[in-house]
């Protein structure tokens, strides 16, 4: 009994140590999007509260949660109270796979990118539901957009891992990165860069973000699928939403540009100093700059339009995924990258 | 089953991209729009019938509020239709500041509409950077009416003052000190007109910076080319004027085919497209922005060498100046009696028109002979523009809709009026 209890408290703090760093990261990335925008619009972004404005993230918090959840008439109240969790809960629960360095993994299994694609695609249906439980015709709308959307760069986002397997010869994430080691130019992004872009680019789409955001379509449709969510259900729609944009920034890190692996590993001279080891600050420095690209984006493109993000995601990208598995298969069998 | 029916939905008034007030009721086959139906009303205000009820002269500030973008050119028509009336003609440097005033309303007008444009169509840049540029012309009507946005600076016989010689400088506070504040000061060491000088030298790389944001922008491509696209002919049927005619391919300005004020003696060239599309009446409204700058050099290079009146001396229709009425009893009543019951305007219908920002702005007036027009028309741009949504919106997606509201540049306050 004792033994058990012990096994469960020690998986509890496992889970807490990722999770809220997690979360605070996610709050943290919300203040870094505001003053990324700001300075690329000349303006200023929070900087009332606290020093710089660095108490903000906290301040919307309390704010959000001390809102009334309001449930529209007529909507389904058990679907529309569970949406929000939906969206959430793989969000935070595909971070139990990812090796932040090669020690430091909770669950190191051998199928680790097959259940990040299980997972990240559960998100979804916490926003169609959420779009169709709220009985508004904004939200069905988005509800509807988001859908179709997450499915059909599903399947680039898939073909594109698929590369990365046929390389590295294995499931497992701190294999794949380990199958990289050397220098900056045997990580993926090099053999794989088409890949690598439709990857992002994906990723961008299935978090639906700008120039992606159909589903959200601020001037379109509202807000979409949240146009009927207040308080506590808006605010874990949007965790769920940041989450999802950190781990798909973390996943590029670790499969195409090799984790926590220093890039100055394997370079004479410079390699053989601190700088050329790896560690932690890598992988984080790496997701950074991915979740920098995401405000960049949205800072200053266009949204396309629903039917243009199907044509790009069907005619554009799964063919050229398709075609360049064949060309990674033909890198595994000459052996030139990695294997 | 089921009958299938499409689904009706309410674009507004409360909605991001609505522009004000629109009430957009959209009848959808999937996303795709089978019927748009616009509501208009929501801020109906009544000015004609208001204008109708007071002196000439006490109308003109309710111009600035019908559209509230382009304030003085509205100002305008109104002001040009009494001048008609009373066969006066306002002197010849206040003509030139009109001229540079209307240019300058033009760009605060394409400003908002580039901002709000790309803001419809996701961009968000260039909304905060036009709004920039867009503080340091209304910084201009300030200086030289005292207010924003509505500024009544035009009136009949003239302009309220002369330009100041000072342009007023930016205080300092806690987010605007030391270098920057000098920085954002520098332009405003001379008077205004090298105020706006400096301004206009600098605009054309502004333009070029929204340019870089959206011309060869994919996205913005897909977005607008072939959105929207009206024929030349049908343009002319639905009442098209301004940049919506001009984006079809019509060459049609007001500024050179009825030229008013000093448009005669400037020169510059007006930007016309091929398809109608979004795109084109975008590229030639950025083009419109770079004319006008073009325009205003011209304005700023005789309004510096030409000193002199800018509102006639004729006391029965303009204010003496405050110092003659200290100690001039017959300056006294004049103001008295122009403040407060105005001016008879003699017996006679009249139209005047400008091109304002958005298209052809015009004013019908009649007048019976007393104080108070008989009967007040305007002309609005938008409202032509807007009729014309069902038929440029049919087969279009729902996110056209918020590019095509865009290209229409819609403001309530004239459609409504």
């Amino acid at each position: 009994m004792i033994e058990q209890l012990t096994t469960l408290l020690w998986t509890m703090t496992k889970i807490t140590m990722i999770v809220l760093p997690v979360t605070i990261g996610v709050a943290y990335f919300t203040y870094f999007e505001r003053k990324v925008l700001g300075y690329m619009h000349s303006r200023r972004g929070p900087n009332r509260i606290g020093p710089l404005g660095l108490l903000q993230p906290f301040a919307d918090v309390f704010k959000m949660l001390f809102k009334e959840v309001i449930v529209p008439t007529n909507a389904n109240k058990f679907l529309f109270l569970l949406a929000p969790l939906l969206s959430l809960a793989p969000a935070l629960a595909a971070w139990a796979v990812v090796p932040f360095d090669d020690w430091l993994v909770l669950a190191d299994i051998d199928a680790g990118l097959l259940m990040i694609l299980a997972l990240t695609s559960l998100g979804v249906y916490g926003i169609l539901l959420g779009g169709w439980a709220s009985n508004s015709k904004y939200a069905l709308l988005g509800g509807l957009r988001a859908a179709a959307q997450t499915v059909s760069y599903e399947i680039a986002m898939g073909f594109a891992l698929v590369g990365v397997i046929v390389l590295s010869g294995t499931l497992n994430l701190t294999a794949i990165v380990e199958a990289q080691a050397g220098n900056i130019f045997t990580w993926y992004w090099l053999p794989l860069l088409p890949l690598f872009v439709i990857y992002f680019v994906s990723g961008v789409a299935e978090t639906n973000r700008a120039p992606f955001d159909v589903a959200e379509g601020e001037s379109e449709i509202v807000a979409g699928f949240h146009v009927e969510y207040s308080g506590a259900g808006f605010a874990v729609f949007f965790l769920a939403e940041y989450a999802n944009m950190i781990l798909v920034s973390a996943i590029a890190a670790l499969l195409f540009m090799g984790g926590w692996l220093s890039p100055f590993a394997g370079i004479p001279v410079v390699g053989e100093t601190i700088l050329g080891e790896g560690g932690v600050h890598w992988f984080l420095l790496k997701t950074v700059v991915f979740c920098f690209l995401f405000l960049w984006f949205r800072a200053t493109f266009p949204r396309y339009r629903y039917d243009q993000i199907m044509r790009l995601g069907w005619k554009v990208f799964i063919p050229i995924t398709i075609v360049w598995i064949m060309v990674a298969g033909v890198f595994r069998v000459m052996g030139w990258f990695g294997g | 089953m089921s009958e299938i029916r499409n689904f009706t939905m309410n674009f507004g008034p409360q909605h991001p991209a609505a522009h004000g007030v629109l009430r957009l009721i959209l009848e959808l086959d999937g996303e795709t729009v089978v019927r748009a139906d616009p509501h208009v009303g929501l801020l109906h205000r009544a000015t004609e019938k208001l204008a109708e009820s007071k002196p000439f002269n006490h109308s003109i500030g309710y111009m600035d509020r019908l559209d509230y973008v382009s304030m003085m050119c509205s100002e305008h028509a109104y002001v040009m239709a009494i001048e008609k009336l009373l066969n006066i003609e306002a002197p010849e440097r206040a003509l030139w500041i009109r001229t540079m005033f209307d240019e300058i309303t033009r760009i605060l007008n394409h400003l908002m509409w580039i901002g709000s444009n790309a803001l419809d169509l996701g961009a968000m840049a260039v909304f905060l950077y036009a709004f920039r540029e867009r503080e340091s012309l209304l910084d201009v009507y300030e200086a030289v009416s005292g207010t924003r946005m509505h500024a009544t600076y035009y009136r009949p016989g003239g302009v309220y003052r002369d330009l100041p010689e000072e342009m007023p400088k930016l205080a300092e506070s806690p987010w605007r000190k030391g270098k920057d504040l000098e920085r954002m000061n520098e332009w405003r060491q001379g008077s205004m007109l090298d105020f706006i000088e400096a301004f206009t030298d600098d605009f054309f790389d502004r333009v070029d910076d929204y340019e870089t944001l959206l011309t060869d922008n994919r996205i913005w491509k897909q977005r607008t080319v072939g959105i929207g696209a009206v024929n030349p002919d049908r343009a002319l049927q639905l009442g098209f004027t301004g940049p919506m005619l001009r984006g079809c391919g019509v060459e049609w300005d007001q500024r050179k085919k009825q030229p008013y004020a000093k448009y005669r003696e400037v020169d510059f060239d007006i930007p016309v497209g091929t398809n109608g599309d979004c795109y084109d009446r975008y590229l030639v409204r950025v083009e419109e922005m770079r004319q006008s700058a073009r325009i205003i050099k011209q304005c700023i290079a005789w309004l510096r060498e030409n000193p002199g009146p800018v509102i006639v001396r004729n006391f029965k229709v303009a204010p003496p100046t405050r110092e003659e009425m200290k100690d001039d009893m017959e300056a006294l009543i004049h103001h008295f009696k122009l403040f407060t019951e105005g001016y008879c305007v003699p017996e006679g219908e009249t139209y005047a028109s400008v091109e304002a920002p958005k298209g052809e702005f015009g004013c019908y007036l009649v007048s019976d002979g007393a104080n108070k027009p008989f009967r007040v028309h305007l002309r609005a741009p938008g409202y032509a523009h807007l009729s014309s949504m069902n038929e440029m919106a049919k087969g279009h997606m729902l996110a056209d809709i918020a590019a095509l509201i865009a290209t229409q540049d819609i403001v309530f306050g004239e459609i409504d009026r």
